[in-house]
């Protein structure tokens, strides 16, 4: 009877429990701790640096006379542009996906396809746009170019959470706008599209603060790095945020790493802007519809 | 009563011309989605397309001999050298180091969310744990370079100013909220009879987690550091800024190392003229990274799919 009694096998196992529930929570709490001590070291870094002369100057050799305009303005001209462009060809897709293509080969093609295109590094998209876009389409190194490899490098993100939203909708809601005599596309768009707007739009902005902290595909594209100018238009040459952050940390003189995490603070209040509209959106919507 | 039908008649016509209106802009846009769709594919043709096309006049040049048997990689100096090894190598120890730390820390907390978290404390940690992942890259390779290589240069005197370990252990950190995620959801999959049978049986939680829990879920947890080796092998800007930029065949975490997507940064910063050997080195590299990530992916979804079959 001695192994059923509990008070026997349970102390020592007991303690046992407690500290390996407190490693666990130890090894979800470190890193976070660890990125709120550095996002505090930059930030306090970056805000001595950060005026008004800083957001509105142009690069410079003397990183106290150096500012982070054409990065800024390069940076919404370019996700902007993304947007527009891979939006529509995102939810388009994911519409056809879930409420056209049913269980066709085609569909079934399209969406491992996708599954295989997520997990490409964001730094192969640069060899496309460089060779395709800037080279053969002869776009050069434009912000046009830049914004067709960035649409296709977001496209999976905003398919992915438009199908997740899509998803969302009662079948039926669908079968009521069917059995009305409404067609396929008018119950798309008049009832599923509509309803699955928090979703989709919370999707849209998680894929264009994705664009907003990539570096990697525009650097092999061939973005510059000193840009003393604004775009002018779609051909025009351009340089991001990050881009101008990744110069600045390069750079050998201490200088130019507080101008570096000046802009990194700058490029963080971007996504902060963005997360909280995507939350805020989404609440929104919600308490619409309810 | 004739023209009542007359009437009917004309309505019909109308009604029918609509109906077929509708039906074609139906169909138009049937098509305008498809090709939406079909985007997607001919962004995976053009990607396959541009690495083929550019890798086979690579090798016209280069012989694949020379390729895979030298060891060193100069294209850029006078006496070329093409032996991926060194970028491999330094791809290979950097990624090493981030899993090392990622693993345990991302599987630790996984374990913690799902079998040890209340309910509040875990609405609190999953979307604080989505944050890490969110960072820009950028940002964590400044974090590598200026802050922990000098802070690891207390400690560790003989570390180089651009070396492994530092960007390998920030990106450690980027990756674990991924690992501790999709651990999260295989652990979470375990049914919860199972769990019950081995407490009925007299097994303390200790015991569930480990004998029960955890070996039912591995192959899910296997893809998810599968997963996560495809996206630190990937991973540019952190190692870019402070891994340096020397081709360097060693496993010495304290030397510097440069990655497959350093050197393919280390192009695209500098104006290399199309045609060139070095231009076609970016795609070279590229190419075998491709072939790298595709293939830890692929293992990682037949992992993940045994994982969910086996259930």
């Amino acid at each position: 009877m001695a192994g059923l009694d509990p008070g026997q096998a349970k102390p020592p196992s007991r303690a046992l429990e407690r500290a390996f529930a407190g490693l666990c929570l130890a090894a979800a709490l470190l890193p976070l701790l660890l990125l709120f001590v550095l996002l505090a070291d930059v930030v306090y870094d970056g805000l001595s640096r950060l005026d008004w002369a800083f957001l509105t100057s142009y690069p410079s050799r003397r990183p106290e006379r150096a500012g982070v305009l054409a990065g800024l303005v390069g940076s919404f001209y370019l996700v902007g542009l993304t947007a527009l462009i891979a939006l529509p060809l995102g939810v388009g897709a994911a519409v056809y996906l879930e409420e056209y293509g049913g269980r066709g080969r085609l569909a079934q093609i399209i969406e491992v396809n996708i599954s295989n295109l997520a997990g490409v590094p964001s730094i192969i998209y640069g060899l496309l746009g460089l060779e395709l876009f800037a080279r053969t389409l002869a776009m050069g190194r434009s912000l046009l170019a830049g914004a067709l490899m960035m649409a296709l490098l977001v496209m999976p993100i905003v398919i992915l959470s438009t199908r997740e939203a899509l998803r969302t909708v009662p079948l039926g809601m669908r079968e009521a706008g069917l059995a009305l005599g409404a067609t396929r596309w008018q119950v798309t768009r008049r009832i599923v599209l509509p309803m699955s707007l928090p979703g989709i739009l919370t999707g849209a902005i998680l894929a264009i603060a994705r664009a907003i902290g990539e570096a990697a595909p525009l650097i092999v594209l061939g973005a510059l790095t000193y840009v003393d100018f604004l775009p002018d238009g779609l051909r025009s040459a351009f340089t991001v945020l990050p881009i101008q952050i990744f110069n600045w940390i390069g750079r050998p003189q201490a200088g130019f790493k507080l101008n570096a995490a000046a802009g990194i603070v700058l490029l963080l209040l971007m996504l902060l802007l963005f997360n909280g509209l995507a939350i805020y959106l989404r609440n929104y919507f919600q308490r619409r519809t309810r | 009563m004739g023209g009542e039908t007359t009437g009917r008649g004309r309505l019909d016509v109308a009604d029918m011309r609509r109906r077929v209106g509708a039906h074609a802009r139906e169909r138009v846009i049937e098509l305008l989605l498809t090709a939406c769709g079909v985007v997607s594919i001919v962004t995976t043709v053009a990607i396959l397309g541009v690495l083929v096309f550019e890798t086979a006049s690579f090798f016209a040049e280069v012989s694949l001999a020379e390729f895979l048997l030298d060891t060193r990689w100069t294209p850029l100096f006078v006496d070329k050298h093409f032996g991926i090894w060194p970028l491999v190598a330094g791809t290979v120890l950097t990624s090493a180091i981030a899993i090392g730390v990622a693993l345990p820390f991302g599987l630790l907390a996984a374990i913690y969310l799902s079998e040890f978290a209340t309910p509040r404390a875990r609405s609190l940690l999953k979307p604080a744990l989505e944050v890490l992942a969110g960072v820009p890259t950028i940002v964590y390779g400044y974090f590598a370079l200026v802050v922990l290589t000098p802070l690891l240069q207390r400690f560790i005197p003989d570390l180089a100013g651009f070396n492994a370990l530092s960007p390998g252990i920030i990106m450690g950190i980027m990756i674990m909220p991924m690992i501790c995620s999709l651990s999260e959801d295989a652990i979470f999959a375990v049914p919860e009879s199972m769990r019950e049978g081995a407490y009925a049986l007299g097994a303390g939680k200790l015991q569930t987690v480990f004998r029960v829990v955890l070996p039912t879920a591995f192959s899910g947890i296997a893809a998810s550091v599968i997963l996560a080796i495809s996206r630190a092998v990937g991973e540019t800007m952190i190692v870019a800024i402070a891994a340096g930029q020397q081709p360097n065949l060693t496993a010495n975490p304290r030397e510097s190392v440069e990655t497959m997507t350093t050197y393919m940064v280390q192009i695209g910063l500098g104006d290399t003229p199309t045609g060139t050997i070095e231009y076609k080195t970016l795609f070279v590299v590229g190419a075998s990274l491709f072939v790298m990530t595709f293939a830890i992916n692929l293992l990682s979804q037949r992992l993940s799919r045994r994982f969910r079959e086996g259930r």
